[in-house]
């Protein structure tokens, strides 16, 4: 039983902030912190003095003035006479609406491919693993510039479908597929729309609901009941009843070739399709390999143990093995989506208005505030990525093994 | 024995009958056939699905592909020579396949340099690929950057001779100062090369003819030559700042800590065309008004910096898979951080990173060609802008595209190949 | 926070390797090269030909500049520019001067800080359509489909021209000529819009100019001039008095061909005499020697000459000389006197 004393302390010299490894790290820290500072301080300087020279200042006035400039696709209504400002927001949503568009076909055609890659069947899987290989080893650049040019190349111009013996015909009469876009019926919602749409609204409600006392029946009484009609019921047949009994509010406008274009309908232009659908598969050839890799993790005794209960091989996947490899193949999918909201930036190749195209484009070529457009592109991606990281980790806290 | 025995009782057969062969349709290919393509109605479906798919592919490539013509001058004249039928115009492959690989403005009596230099690079990578190769090669690995500056460049080549003898002069300088502190080494090291490349800089701005080769601005470099430059470089470069900042983010000291974490956080939060408009219309602001640094370099510096943020964030997840024991193992052995670290932590967390950073070098190689927006000529830039656009070859879509996937594939699929070669090389665990 | 460290001793290496600024002029005549920001190609104004040499009628302005500073018409390094980088080229000094049929405009001058050193080209916004659409007014565009070069003055002027005549349409916006061009032929748009000398010229490089039309109307004012930075008085001198040297030479006609005689003595022209050395000190006062006019001239020739060579009416591009003849042919050319 021998108690140490602590050893005497030595008063604080200087020569400890390069000896002492207590005191060493501030030494470090400090020397880091002054570099740094030098290092931004030059750096400032430098531009002041180079905004000084060239007789320039840093402001964002300029987001107030009018833009001048006409943007093809506005979600949010937009002259030629809105602020730049006005401009971001449009590039903004366009930004928002070709990721999200991408994030959901490239999860369709991820999911699908990593699956078949590990399907039975032979060629299926090479087949499989050649698009994987192939789209995963081209840049998405080429990937978007080829699918753009084959677009244009590829399909009719409106004139095409012009007179009597047109060489391009449209389809029922409702859908144009041309080398602008597509041109697709829209809905026109009359009076009573707001009925249907509700009973719609209720139905899909409706059918969660009946899943849910499906589920309980199962655990209560072990009765199975049967949920595919039941619910594919529920989808269509209140609406079209509601549909019928108030004489049709929603009609179809459908697009006609006027003048040099069709007129009418949806609209989606050949730059908005081609960026998306290039991104899709692009992104989709990584996120199958994150689902391969996924279902591979689960470890096989899972699957034995669940064929061993008597399961079906449906229900394997779905109750199984599906719940275990969501946990490894969510994380990297969602920096897949990550990976596509930043290549969306590319849509300046394409022509697509996104917020590279009017802030970083138009916008900044007008006003040639260059410093500040830059600074505020930045900033844009940043908070969608800082948002995306904090969805990812609350995910990930949700399904973290919880450990009791 | 048996002979006799068979002859007495007629109905019991004791003797062995020779081995059947299997069925038909569980032997050989058939029963390869039935298991991988034909197993049950929806395998089937899906083989025939598959095999019409190839079939559409086929028929619809190959006369294209068969019926191409290599030798027109345009693509007016490659119609008129296929006269109607399907078929490609190659031709615009062999009329442009320089500025296709080198851009238009590289002098065209000069083009043996960057093809040295290519060929040069694959000599200075066998060392640090395959660990077969002979490990007097990695000599010509520490002349590469040198050597290939120097050809591809031009210019005297005291340059890059004194650059050189100032990374050797630093390296002996932190040798003899290392055994006091790898900090003071480094320093002594750095301040060495400083000097050397200060004094040096006189020598060879004074005689630039000595040795020169006829100097090439960098904005003369162009087509797939600029990709694999930059590629190679910025790779090169990231792997260094990756692996501080990584060990930065890691360390106990918050200040460093914090500017790494921001760093790599905001690099990685913003897209690489945004860091390229950075190259391209910002970052001269942030010089000196008369500093006259290139837009080859500014887009080299900006590149290089997205690389390591991916790199540092690979790294830091091989550091953090590494066992808690090593390191303390490592303190118990009364080694240092610098020692600890450049002995025990990072060679582990380097294997255990390095399909993590091929992954990150394919991924840089395939974003150079991001540089075509910011009008610079590389492979795409050249499809892009002055091919696509001549009046000759207004409209070959598929010829020209189909090469540039051709080359990015054959370099991406090889490296990852190389990647998971390498990591069965390197699993020396044992399951 | 190490790569702000490399940058920064990258910018002091730089810092040390230049000399200490002391205006455009001495730096151009320092580094022996003109750097000059063009076009990234455009046939007839500034594009690379097949053997990758530039030339075009902005390229051959750099020439000559080049040949009045340097004694060098080749000493000229051309740097290619986008819509979106030719001011930062030049505001951040990577450019001397900015030869790339630019629009002087209010802001570009003002706010943005440059000096448009005069006018080398009177151009105006056209429309160009396929003769099949069987258009003959811009007018009759209601609802077509424009492809429209990003990064320029167009853009703007097309919302005003679209917008006071109450006509829809869809614009297209592109990078460059060259990537509007498969859109255009391929029919993704109706109408192609920029400059008519910018249509003029990318319609000589289809493969059937004949099938294009361009529409009369021209909707704007587009004065095209080289722009150097604000500030600088002494170096936006030597770039206007070298435009302006071209165009009196043309007045006065000095030619490529003369004008090694003509300068050899003092001829009866006072004028010619001034601007050709013979005769008074002009060339010193610009900084320059005596025989910086007579360089520029050789260079490429006059300005008629340089216009005839790349975009005249004997080239593909086959322009008229209309508002870019001298004054005393009826167009807008007038070179201010030299004295």
């Amino acid at each position: 039983m021998s108690t140490y004393a602590d050893p005497p302390s030595r008063a604080f010299t200087p020569s400890m902030l390069i000896n002492d490894r207590r005191y060493r790290s501030y030494t470090f820290q400090f020397i880091a912190l002054l570099l740094l500072a030098l290092a931004i301080g030059y750096l400032v300087s430098n531009l002041l003095e180079n905004l000084r020279v060239a007789g320039l200042n840093l402001s964002f006035d300029f987001l107030g003035e009018p833009a001048g400039y006409d943007i093809n696709q506005t979600l949010i209504d937009y002259t030629s006479q809105s602020t730049h400002l006005r401009a971001s927001m449009v590039g903004v949503l366009n930004t928002l609406l070709v990721a999200l568009l991408g994030c959901v076909m490239a999860t369709i055609i991820g999911v699908a491919v990593g699956v078949l890659r590990l399907s039975n069947n032979w060629l299926v899987r090479k087949l499989m693993s050649g698009y994987v290989e192939i789209f995963r080893n081209v840049p998405v650049l080429i990937w978007i510039l080829i699918v753009m040019a084959v677009f244009v190349a590829v399909l009719p111009q409106p004139r095409d479908f012009r007179g009597d013996d047109a060489e391009a015909q449209m389809l029922w009469d409702a859908f144009a597929f041309t080398g602008r876009g597509f041109y697709l019926p829209k809905p026109i919602f009359a009076a009573g729309s707001g009925i249907v749409i509700t009973v719609f609204a209720a139905s899909i409600i409706g059918i969660f609901a009946y899943r849910r006392h499906a589920t309980k029946t199962l655990y209560d009484t072990g009765r199975l009941l049967p949920t595919f009609w039941p619910s594919v019921a529920i989808f269509f047949l209140p609406t079209l009843l509601v549909f019928f009994l108030l004489g049709g509010p929603i009609a179809l406008e459908y697009p006609e070739l006027k003048g040099f274009n069709f007129r009418g309908g949806i609209y989606m232009r050949n730059s908005l399709i081609s960026l998306w659908f290039a991104l899709s598969i692009y992104t989709a050839a990584f996120i199958a390999e994150n689902v391969r890799a996924g279902i591979l993790a689960v470890n096989k005794g899972q699957s034995e143990a669940a064929a061993s209960l008597g399961l079906r091989p449906r229900r394997i996947m779905n109750l199984v093995i599906l719940p275990q490899a969501l946990r490894v193949i969510i994380p990297p999918l969602i920096s897949q989506y990550l990976n596509l909201t930043k290549n969306s930036s590319l849509a300046i190749a394409v022509g697509y208005m996104d917020l590279t195209g009017t802030l970083g484009g138009i916008t900044l070529n007008q006003t040639g505030r260059a410093i500040e457009s830059v600074v505020l592109l930045m900033l844009f991606y940043l908070l969608i990525s800082l948002a995306i990281s904090a969805i990812m980790n609350v995910y990930n806290n949700a399904v973290r093994l919880k450990e009791r | 024995m048996s002979d006799t025995h068979a002859e007495s009782v007629a109905y019991v057969r004791d003797t062995m009958l020779p081995q059947q062969p299997p069925p038909a349709s569980e032997a050989g290919a058939v029963k390869w056939m039935r298991e991988n393509l034909f197993s049950g109605w929806f395998n089937t479906l899906l083989t025939l699905v598959s095999l019409y798919f190839i079939y559409q592919i086929v028929t619809g490539a190959w006369p294209w592909f068969a019926n191409g013509i290599w030798t027109a001058s345009s693509l007016a004249e490659c119609r008129e020579i296929l006269g109607g039928q399907t078929g490609a115009c190659f031709s615009v492959l062999t009329e442009r396949w320089n500025q296709l690989l080198f851009g238009f403005q590289y002098p065209s009596d000069q083009y043996w340099r960057p093809v040295t230099a290519f060929v040069l690079l694959i000599v200075a990578l066998a060392p640090v690929l395959y660990p077969k190769a002979p490990r007097q090669l990695l000599v010509v690995t520490a002349l590469y950057p040198f050597v290939a500056f120097w050809l591809i460049w031009g210019g005297t080549l005291l340059a890059p001779l004194v650059a050189l003898i100032g990374v050797a002069g630093g390296y002996v300088a932190f040798k003899l100062v290392e055994h006091q502190s790898f900090a003071m080494g480094a320093f002594a090291g750095l301040v060495a090369a400083l000097v050397i490349w200060v004094l040096g800089g006189f020598v060879s701005g004074s005689a630039e003819n000595v040795l020169a080769l006829q100097p090439v601005p960098s904005r003369d470099l162009g087509g797939f030559m600029l990709n694999m430059i930059l590629g190679t470089v910025c790779v090169s470069l990231s792997l260094p700042i990756g692996i501080l900042l990584a060990l930065g983010r890691q360390s106990s000291m918050p200040i460093i800590k914090w500017i790494c974490v921001i760093f790599i956080e905001f690099i990685r939060g913003v897209p690489l065309i945004t860091l390229l408009f950075v190259a391209n219309v910002v970052l001269a602001y942030f010089f000196p008004p008369d500093a006259n640094i290139d837009l080859v370099l500014r887009v080299i510096i900006m590149i290089t910096m997205f690389a390591s943020a991916y790199i540092a964030e690979v790294i830091r997840g091989g550091l953090a898979a590494l066992p808690r024991g090593q390191y303390e193992a490592a303190d118990s052995l009364g080694l240092d951080y610098a020692q600890a670290t450049r002995l025990i932590i990072m060679p582990q967390a380097l294997k255990i990173s390095i399909p993590g950073i091929v992954n990150v070098a394919v991924g840089l190689f395939k974003d150079t060609t991001l540089v075509s927006v910011i009008s610079m000529f590389d492979l795409v830039g050249m499809i892009r802008g002055p091919i696509l656009a001549s009046t000759e070859w207004n409209g070959v879509y598929w010829e020209l595209w189909g090469f540039a996937v051709l080359l990015f594939f054959i370099v991406c699929f090889s490296i990852s190949k190389y990647s998971q070669w390498l990591e069965r090389q390197l699993a020396t665990d044992h399951r | 926070m190490k790569q702000i460290a490399i940058l920064g001793a990258m910018t002091v290496a730089g810092l040390s390797a230049g000399a200490v600024s002391a205006g455009t002029l001495d730096d151009v005549k320092a580094r022996g090269k003109l750097n000059c920001g063009v076009v990234t190609g455009l046939v007839g104004f500034g594009a690379p030909n097949a053997n990758g040499e530039w030339e075009g009628f902005d390229v051959s302005y750099c020439r000559a500049l080049a040949a009045a500073v340097l004694g060098d018409p080749t000493a000229v390094e051309f740097i290619p520019t986008t819509g979106k980088t030719r001011f930062t080229a030049l505001a951040s000094g990577e450019i001397d001067v900015l030869a790339r049929n630019t629009t002087w405009t209010f802001s570009r001058d003002v706010d943005l800080k440059f000096d448009f050193i005069g006018v080398n080209y009177y151009d105006g916004q056209g429309f160009m359509v396929p003769k099949e659409l069987g258009v003959s007014s811009a007018k009759e565009l209601d609802g077509a489909t424009v492809c429209i070069q990003t990064g320029t003055t167009t853009e703007l002027n097309l919302a005003d021209y679209f917008r006071k005549n109450n006509i829809d349409y869809e614009p297209v916006p592109i990078e460059t000529n060259a990537e509007a061009q498969p859109l255009y032929l391929e029919g993704a748009c109706d109408v192609y819009t920029t400059d008519a000398s910018g249509l003029a010229a990318t319609r000589a490089a289809f493969e059937n100019p004949g099938d294009h039309v361009v529409l009369p109307e021209i909707i704007s004012k587009e004065p095209l001039g080289p722009a150097v930075r604000h500030g600088d008085n002494d170096w936006a001198d030597v770039a206007r008095w070298t435009l302006n040297a071209l165009i009196a030479a043309e007045e006065y006609g000095v030619t490529s061909a003369n004008v090694e005689d003509m300068a050899a003595q003092a001829g009866d022209s006072p004028e010619v005499n001034r601007l050709l050395g013979t005769e008074g000190n002009l060339g010193e006062m610009l900084g320059l020697d005596a025989d910086w006019a007579k360089r520029a001239i050789a260079a490429e020739g006059n300005y008629g000459e340089i216009f005839e060579k790349n975009i005249g009416e004997n080239t593909p591009i086959g322009l008229a000389r209309g508002l870019n003849a001298q004054w005393t042919e009826g167009g807008l050319l007038y070179a201010p006197p030299f004295r």
